[in-house]
């Protein structure tokens, strides 16, 4: 635990003081935000839904199996690609511009990513493998150099002086903090699959294709055997991701990927001129490219009002809807965390409820916050509603399924109490600096999952966004995704220094 | 690692390749990866690949089109593949790329995709486009489907403040032509009108929420209902029309300016007449359409007009 922690109340305040001035924001949100069910008979539609968990279609087995193999071959090679980046970005770490670099990749969300890629190569596999790697890359390399930060110093001063910096790299810093980096590389290719399923969503071979199908057809049995594979999949992945197995995948993955059997959509070819045409042309502010001359007066003025009709049309109204739902999703999501984590802890249940809790945390964490707003949308109609619960629902088993780890290595005295105040006055106080810093670093990535809720028809900038790229103004779309990305980059930015100032620890791993 | 081990392979002696028969096997799979990897990234034999708007159902869209698919191949005695988009802006965007040389695309679509595309032409158009309609229908809470005309072109005024959605936001008939009317009728956009405004991503999914009354109006291409409502897929007890739009151009053929270029002269043409001689039924009442009738470009500019009043098109 934090040892600069004072005994008594005066220097918990400003944790509580902060987590009440979160708390109070929140409010203030939900008040101001468009929050309602909106379909005549939610219940109804709910019944079906689940009632098709009951008899799950086998038609549709086959075409799962091969959409989850496509999806974990894209995720696979994706995040592989991304760890290679990242670790040789984050040795190269100390450049200023390098780190800005990775602020910007990781700001932008792989959908983003993937619908910029989608007007360059279209479906093609690359679309999908870029919109992976490129924000892994820059999550990787943040994280990477924070490991190998806080390797010992001691064997790369053992080894002899003459030698280059990239032995001294390999023998000492990589090879001490290999275990970190190992098991961090895992955690993230879960995340990877779940991207690379969501990528289906728009037109690539994976799970959320054949999701977003039946799902929009009402065909629930389907769904639901996709996403009970899903779920099999994810929790079996120290099984079938075995190191071992590793090359197997590694080598068999750039083929799944290709084929014309598994990704038929992908078969188009590459064209130079599209990639040009994107950068020289399609991104170019409208006023500058349709303008005679570049440097003319009237040109400028043109942009000006083009900027402002924007900002004021499309990025305000965006990025105030994504910051009220950002802020009621974060807040809903630390509810939730702090009352899901008994569920799954030995302290509080027995072995029996622990498996139910667990598995409870499991499929929550392991359905995307998209996937999750999606049904629920399509249940209880448009509103802010259903992104609320999904966002909460997703963040709020993640972060409970890591309390639930940290307060079973908790040591308890022989005379704890039990029960709910087990809960109040020895496990809660004692969780609360781990939960703020956890919760601190999912802010930023609730907030890049709120613009991109927008694309399901909820006004935050992911709306104006997919607006832009529905009416082939890519200029505006770039301008958008660029506002999502300074707002992604300031709350990072904003967290970092709370969790400076409130003296939390680095939990880089969440 | 399994990777360093092939790569070697690949540099010693022949002599030593042909002796083991395994390593032979291995060397055929590495030269079939790589041929497969080299087919995506260079040009391999030309297919001639289509795509559509998804307006529809999946289901429904994968069925008419792999008909439409083995017909064509017939036809044009050539390869043909029919690629599924999620979005109309990934259709245009398929096009104009070039991954796809014909599509079938909306009015709107059309317009947009001939704008990005220096040639392209709209080729052929069925029989009902070009005097094609939306309608506007209603949940029965809202009480305006008692006495509704559903041939009126007028909307009664008590749509205002209710919930309301379109199709996707690229469709001609879900979108483009009823928010023109909407705008002109009530002289104001159409989130001002309505309480609340969404786009469903397609007309099925229009006639299903608001059949379930997510939203209490929504306007749907005349087809997709007539069809529906024809198959018994849409409960008209909850559900019904309360109004329509004006004729307007809608669907249509587009190919590439270069596809003689790519395909040899004269395969325009022949995609045109191929087209134009599609009379077998089952084909025609996937779409549904009774036939296919030359297009132009200049049958759709009343369309580039709309588009440009409402402001989705520069």
């Amino acid at each position: 635990m934090n040892s600069s922690q004072q005994p008594g109340l005066i220097s918990q305040s400003p944790r509580l003081r902060i987590s009440l001035y979160f708390l109070l924001v929140a409010a203030t949100c939900l008040l101001i935000a468009d929050i309602s069910v909106t379909s005549i008979n939610p219940m109804l539609e709910m019944q079906r839904f689940f009632a098709a968990w009951l008899k799950p279609d086998t038609d549709i087995i086959g075409i799962a199996a091969e959409a989850l193999l496509i999806t974990a071959a894209f995720a696979l090679l994706g995040v592989a690609l991304a760890a290679i980046g990242g670790l040789l970005i984050a040795t190269q770490f100390q450049h200023r511009w390098l780190r800005m670099l990775c602020a910007g990749l990781r700001s932008v969300h792989e959908i983003f990513w993937a619908l910029i890629f989608l007007q360059c190569f279209g479906l093609h596999p690359l679309t999908g493998l870029l919109a992976i790697a490129l924000p892994y890359s820059g999550v990787f390399a943040k994280v990477y150099a924070e490991i190998l930060e806080d390797v010992s110093p001691g064997p790369s001063r053992v080894i002899a002086t003459n030698n280059s910096r990239i032995t001294n790299l390999c023998y000492s810093q990589i090879a001490q903090a290999w275990p970190h980096l190992v098991s961090y590389t895992r955690y993230r290719f879960e995340c990877g699959i779940r991207s690379s399923a969501i990528l289906g969503f728009i037109g690539l071979p994976t799970l959320g294709y054949y999701l977003e199908a039946s799902f929009s057809q009402g065909y629930y049995s389907e769904v639901a055997s996709l996403l009970l594979l899903f779920f099999v999949l994810i929790a079996t992945i120290r099984i079938w991701c075995h190191k071992r197995l590793m090359p197997i995948w590694l080598l068999s993955s750039p083929w799944l990927i290709l084929s014309d059997y598994f990704n038929p959509a992908g078969q188009a070819n590459i064209q130079w001129q599209n990639i040009e045409r994107f950068f020289t042309s399609d991104i170019i502010p409208a006023p500058l490219r349709h303008a005679a001359s570049f440097w003319e007066y009237d040109s400028f003025i043109a942009l000006f009002q083009w900027c402002e009709k924007i900002l004021t049309g499309q990025i305000l109204p965006g990025l105030w809807n994504t910051l009220i739902l950002t802020q009621i999703a974060l807040v809903a999501t630390g509810i939730l965390a702090l009352l899901l984590f008994p569920l799954a802890s030995k302290l509080f249940v027995n072995n029996t409820g622990r498996s139910g809790g667990k598995l409870l945390l499991i499929i929550a964490r392991s359905t995307p916050e998209y996937l999750l707003a999606y049904m629920l949308l399509q249940l209880w109609g448009p509103s802010m509603l259903p992104a609320i619960v999904a966002l909460a629902l997703h963040n709020g088993a993640l972060i409970a399924h890591l309390l639930a780890k940290r307060s079973e290595h908790m040591p308890l005295r022989k005379d704890t109490p039990s029960g709910v105040n087990r809960y109040g006055y020895e496990v809660l106080p004692r969780l609360y600096n781990p939960f703020m810093a956890i919760l601190f670093y999912r802010w930023e990535v609730i907030m890049r999952e709120t613009a991109i809720l927008g694309i399901l028809g909820i006004h935050t900038l992911g709306f104006f966004v997919d607006s832009a790229i529905q009416e082939i103004r890519f200029d505006v779309a770039l301008l958008l995704i660029i506002s999502a990305a300074l707002l992604n980059i300031l709350v990072d930015y904003l967290a970092g220094r709370l969790r400076k100032k409130l003296r939390l620890q680095q939990m880089s791993s969440c | 690692m399994r990777a360093p081990e092939t790569v070697k392979l690949m540099f010693q002696t022949p002599e030593i390749l042909f002796n083991n028969e395994f390593v032979m096997t291995l060397k055929k799979t590495l030269v079939a990866c790589l041929a497969a990897l080299s087919g995506s990234l260079v040009h391999a034999s030309p297919t001639f690949v289509f795509t559509a708007i998804p307006d529809q159902d999946e289901t429904r869209l994968k069925e008419r089109f792999a008909k439409v698919s083995a017909y064509l191949e017939t036809q044009l005695k050539t390869d043909v593949r029919f690629v599924p988009v999620k979005s109309y802006a990934a259709a245009i965007t398929a096009f104009r790329n070039n991954q796809v040389q014909l599509a079938w695309f909306g009015g709107l679509s059309g317009v947009k995709a001939r704008q990005l595309v220096p040639g392209a032409q709209a080729i052929a158009q069925g029989v009902e486009d070009p005097n094609f309609k939306s309608y506007f229908i209603a949940h029965n809470s809202t009480g305006l489907t008692d006495n509704a005309d559903a041939t009126s072109t007028t909307l009664p005024a008590d749509i205002q403040g209710k919930t309301f959605t379109f199709g996707s936001k690229g469709s001609t008939s879900g979108r483009l032509m009823p928010e023109f009317y909407l705008r002109q009728q009530f002289n104001q956009a159409p989130d001002e009108t309505f309480s609340r405004v969404g786009f469903s991503g397609n007309h099925s999914r229009t006639i299903a929420l608001v059949e379930t009354g997510a939203y209490q109006l929504g306007a749907v291409n005349y087809k997709v209902w007539d069809s529906s409502v024809a198959a018994g897929t849409v409960d008209t007890s909850k559900v019904k029309v309360i109004g329509e739009t004006p004729a307007y151009p809608d669907y249509q053929w587009t190919v590439r300016g270069d596809l003689d270029s790519q395909f040899g002269e004269g395969f325009t043409a022949k995609v045109k007449q191929a087209l134009l001689d599609m009379k077998d039924p089952d084909l025609l009442n996937s779409f549904p359409r009774k036939g296919f009738i030359p297009a132009t470009n200049a049958d759709f500019k009343p369309i580039l007009e709309v588009g440009k009043q409402v402001g989705l098109i520069d």
